[in-house]
């Protein structure tokens, strides 16, 4: 019963999670940019704003250079998590790559790592007034959402060991569209709904800034308005207007 | 070499430009700007008065500005509210009003489209914090985006890019498409539509100003310097705001670009049916009207049958100019295609000076210990030269070329992060004066630290619009109002012209002052 559940609810948190945010992403895509936005001093080249890009992605330059404290959070949680889900590869690969072998074992570190960001986040988001204003209830619940993740993940490892051969069959066999037999330990049914629901809130959340970096104007475009002439899809359908001074208009 | 004047208490300053004030809710909610006369509005192509359906018209007009626009669209939704961008905005540590934090400035128009437009927003508004569109609200938007003067530094902070101008400027967008318009910008633009520049001022009073202005500088320099008007055939269109014509220290750099434009030997001339390069369709965020009042430069260019197009010293028309010409108003292939289309007159002079064309006289500046102002569009909506950065080290390089005492302020207040003279965007209004005074406050503090530091007694800028800022409001914070200069005012007094009967001219000696 609980293993065809849990079965439904990954499919559907797939599908929805794929499906949403490529439509997002294509409606970003279709959207036209009217104008010659990015923030200066911007690259010259495509090549430059794929390097500024690639900083941005990388290092998080810019947040390094407006904030310290949020960029260490920031940056051990997503790169924790990054490493964590390599880490997770093994659960889906028979025989597991060597490079998935590899980094286990920082992988279980990275966790920790990816913990104290999320706390040194929240932390800020209930202490630091500023911050405290422009939060919502989404913004804790999101952050709590990502703890119970990590906790949960944590719990099956130190507190209630879970039979993880049998965990790897039922989700090989997932991928295969056989549903086996889920264990049934709490922390792991508490693990697997809680990276349901994240994926299913992706497209319609702010989670949407992953795949939204990549659509800022401000940082992807090219700063060459003198030598190209740039002009909008919607531009395109304005009416003309008059060539030469109409006499009328002096005095 | 005095350093500046300081009759004001210390205590206006703060004890460095980066001090972050406690929240104080509301501190910044009384302060209104002027909101246009019905004919303002219309002859901008708005309503005149508040629509009475204006609820459903703002809404629409909300969802149909996120499908044309891929800026207001993305930044709406990527947010994750960080909190790096709270402490970079001039108006909220000017304020402390935590509404003037870029962040929460986005939060009241994004609170209404995830209200209308989102999933979460529309099933379960308490936890995304999305609101209806109420009267309220309306008026909430009208108060504090009329106190974003669209800078993009918090822009430069954001781990997204997402830049507060394009949010304000789809507001003002949508308030101007329900009938409540700023006088100011509104004004200022249908009179730009009569007359061709924002002053109002007829063909007939622009020429009667510029044989004054010629006049003076025959007086001053014994050469004949010419400030050409409605020229068929001339070489170059100067493209220039109209503050240059009447306003202090504005004018002086007019002179100076006469100068540099007589020593290079070119033919000039203005257009009075393009006099002015100041774009506040800009500021009001309407591509139409934006289009509308650049489109009056490629009509003046192809009349007067010109080869170039230069920009005079003016920050959110040189972004307009540099950034967003050749989109409205192009393509150019009319003009000689070896130049920069536009080409910024800092560059223009810059190549003079570099291939030894103007003769200049450095300590006719010696009385100055300059600093510089990098204006916010400027720096952050536009480029100049050939190198990334050049809109740094464009103007750098000819102060220095022509100025023997220069220091920078602190390196987060300039370049790339750069604060807002505080009066950008729209607000360089008396009834935003108080808003303006606390807005200067972080470069007013920049600037009594590089004074107190360095002996710095002068600083420039290359915007009309920060020059009259700083005059109007130096003086609140102890300084000259002089004190804020153009750089073409400081070229002026540098170059040496052909013929000009001087002493310095002959011997240019270090203790004589011009
Ligand atoms: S654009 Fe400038 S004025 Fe507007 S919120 Fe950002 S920092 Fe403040
Ligand atoms: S820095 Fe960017 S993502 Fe962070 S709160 Fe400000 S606007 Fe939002």
């Amino acid at each position: 019963m609980i293993s065809t559940v849990y079965a439904v609810l990954f499919y559907v948190a797939t599908v929805l999670l794929i499906v949403g945010t490529g439509m997002k992403v294509l409606k970003y895509a279709r959207t036209p940019i009217l104008l010659k936005i990015p923030v200066s001093p911007a690259p010259r080249t495509k090549r430059g704003v794929v390097l500024r890009m690639l900083r941005e992605v990388l290092f998080f330059e810019s947040l390094f250079k407006s904030n310290k404290w949020i960029w260490i959070f920031a940056y051990l949680f997503h790169y924790g998590m990054a490493l964590v889900l390599l880490r997770h590869l093994r659960y889906f690969t028979d025989p597991v790559w060597w490079w998935v072998a590899l980094i286990q074992p920082f992988g279980i570190l990275a966790g920790f790592a990816m913990f104290a960001g999320l706390g040194g986040l929240m932390a800020r988001r209930i202490f630091q007034p500023r911050i405290r204003y422009i939060s919502n209830p989404s913004d804790y619940l999101m952050l709590a959402l990502l703890m119970l993740i990590v906790f949960s993940g944590y719990s099956m490892k130190f507190l209630a060991h879970t039979d993880i051969i049998a965990l790897k069959a039922y989700m090989l066999g997932l991928m295969r569209f056989q549903i086996g037999d889920l264990p049934t330990t709490l922390p792991l049914l508490v693990h697997l709904a809680s990276v349901a629901t994240l994926m299913i809130i992706f497209p319609i959340s702010k989670l949407m800034h992953a795949p939204g970096l990549f659509f800022a104007p401000s940082r992807t475009m090219v700063d060459n308005a003198r030598d190209k002439r740039f002009v909008s899809k919607w531009a395109r359908n304005l009416p003309p207007l008059p060539e030469g001074i109409p006499t009328s208009e002096e005095g | 070499m005095a350093p500046l004047d300081k009759k004001a208490d210390d205590d206006k300053f703060m004890d460095n430009p980066f001090v972050i004030p406690p929240l104080e809710c509301g501190a910044s909610l009384d302060t209104d700007t002027f909101k246009a006369y019905p004919e303002h509005n219309e002859a901008l192509g708005f309503p005149g008065e508040l629509l009475d359906n204006w609820k459903e018209v703002a809404i629409a007009k909300m969802g149909e500005l996120a499908k044309r626009n891929r800026a207001f669209q993305v930044y709406l939704d990527t947010c994750v509210k960080c909190g790096a961008c709270t402490d970079k905005c001039q108006y909220f540590l000017g304020t402390a009003d935590p509404k003037n934090m870029p962040v929460a400035r986005q939060d009241l128009l994004r609170s209404v489209y995830r209200r209308y437009y989102t999933f979460a927003g529309k099933y379960f508004p308490w936890l995304v914090g999305a609101r209806d569109l109420t009267k309220e609200v309306l008026d909430e938007w009208y108060t504090y985006y009329h106190q974003c003067s669209q800078c993009r530094r918090c822009s430069v902070a954001c781990p997204y890019g997402i830049d507060t101008a394009e949010i304000s400027m789809a507001a003002r967008e949508i308030l101007d498409s329900v009938g409540v318009g700023q006088k100011y910008c509104n004004e200022i633009i249908a009179k730009l539509k009569k007359t061709g520049n924002n002053l109002g001022l007829n063909p007939k009073a622009l020429a009667a100003t510029l044989e004054d202005l010629e006049e003076d500088l025959e007086d001053e320099t014994g050469v004949a310097v010419k400030i050409p008007l409605d020229v068929k055939g001339a070489d170059i269109l100067l493209i220039t705001p109209s503050a240059d014509f009447f306003a202090e220290p504005h004018i002086d750099g007019l002179l100076g670009y006469a100068k540099v434009f007589h020593s290079a030997g070119v033919s000039w001339t203005l257009s009075s049916y393009a006099s002015e390069a100041a774009n506040f369709g800009m500021f009001i965020g309407s591509y139409e009207n934006m289009r509308e009042v650049s489109w009056r430069i490629r009509q003046a260019a192809k009349d007067l049958g010109v080869k170039r197009i230069i920009f005079g010293e003016c920050g959110h028309a040189w972004r307009v100019a540099y950034s967003f010409l050749n989109t409205l108003a192009g393509p150019f292939d009319f003009l000689d295609q070896n130049y920069p289309i536009p080409q910024h007159i800092l560059e223009f002079t810059l190549d003079e000076i570099e291939s030894g064309r103007l003769k200049i006289d450095k300590s006719r500046n010696d009385e100055f210990v300059m600093t510089y102002h990098d204006s916010c569009n400027v720096a952050r909506g536009s480029a100049m030269g050939d190198k990334e950065g050049g809109q740094f080290d464009v103007p750098r390089a000819v102060i220095k070329a022509v100025c023997n005492n220069f220091h920078d302020m602190e390196r987060d207040t300039i370049r790339e992060n750069t604060f807002c003279c505080g009066g950008g965007g729209g607000l360089l209004t008396d009834d935003l004066m108080d808003l303006r005074i606390k807005g200067a406050k972080p470069r007013m503090t920049a600037l009594k630290q590089v004074s107190d530091n360095h002996g710095v007694n002068k600083m420039a800028a290359i915007c009309a619009i920060c020059k009259t800022q700083f005059a109007k409001v130096m003086p609140k914070y102890g300084f000259e109002m002089d004190t804020i200069m153009s750089v073409h005012q400081l070229v002026a007094n540098a170059v040496i012209l052909d013929g000009q009967e001087s002493d310095e001219a002959e011997e240019p000696t270090a203790e004589e002052t011009p």
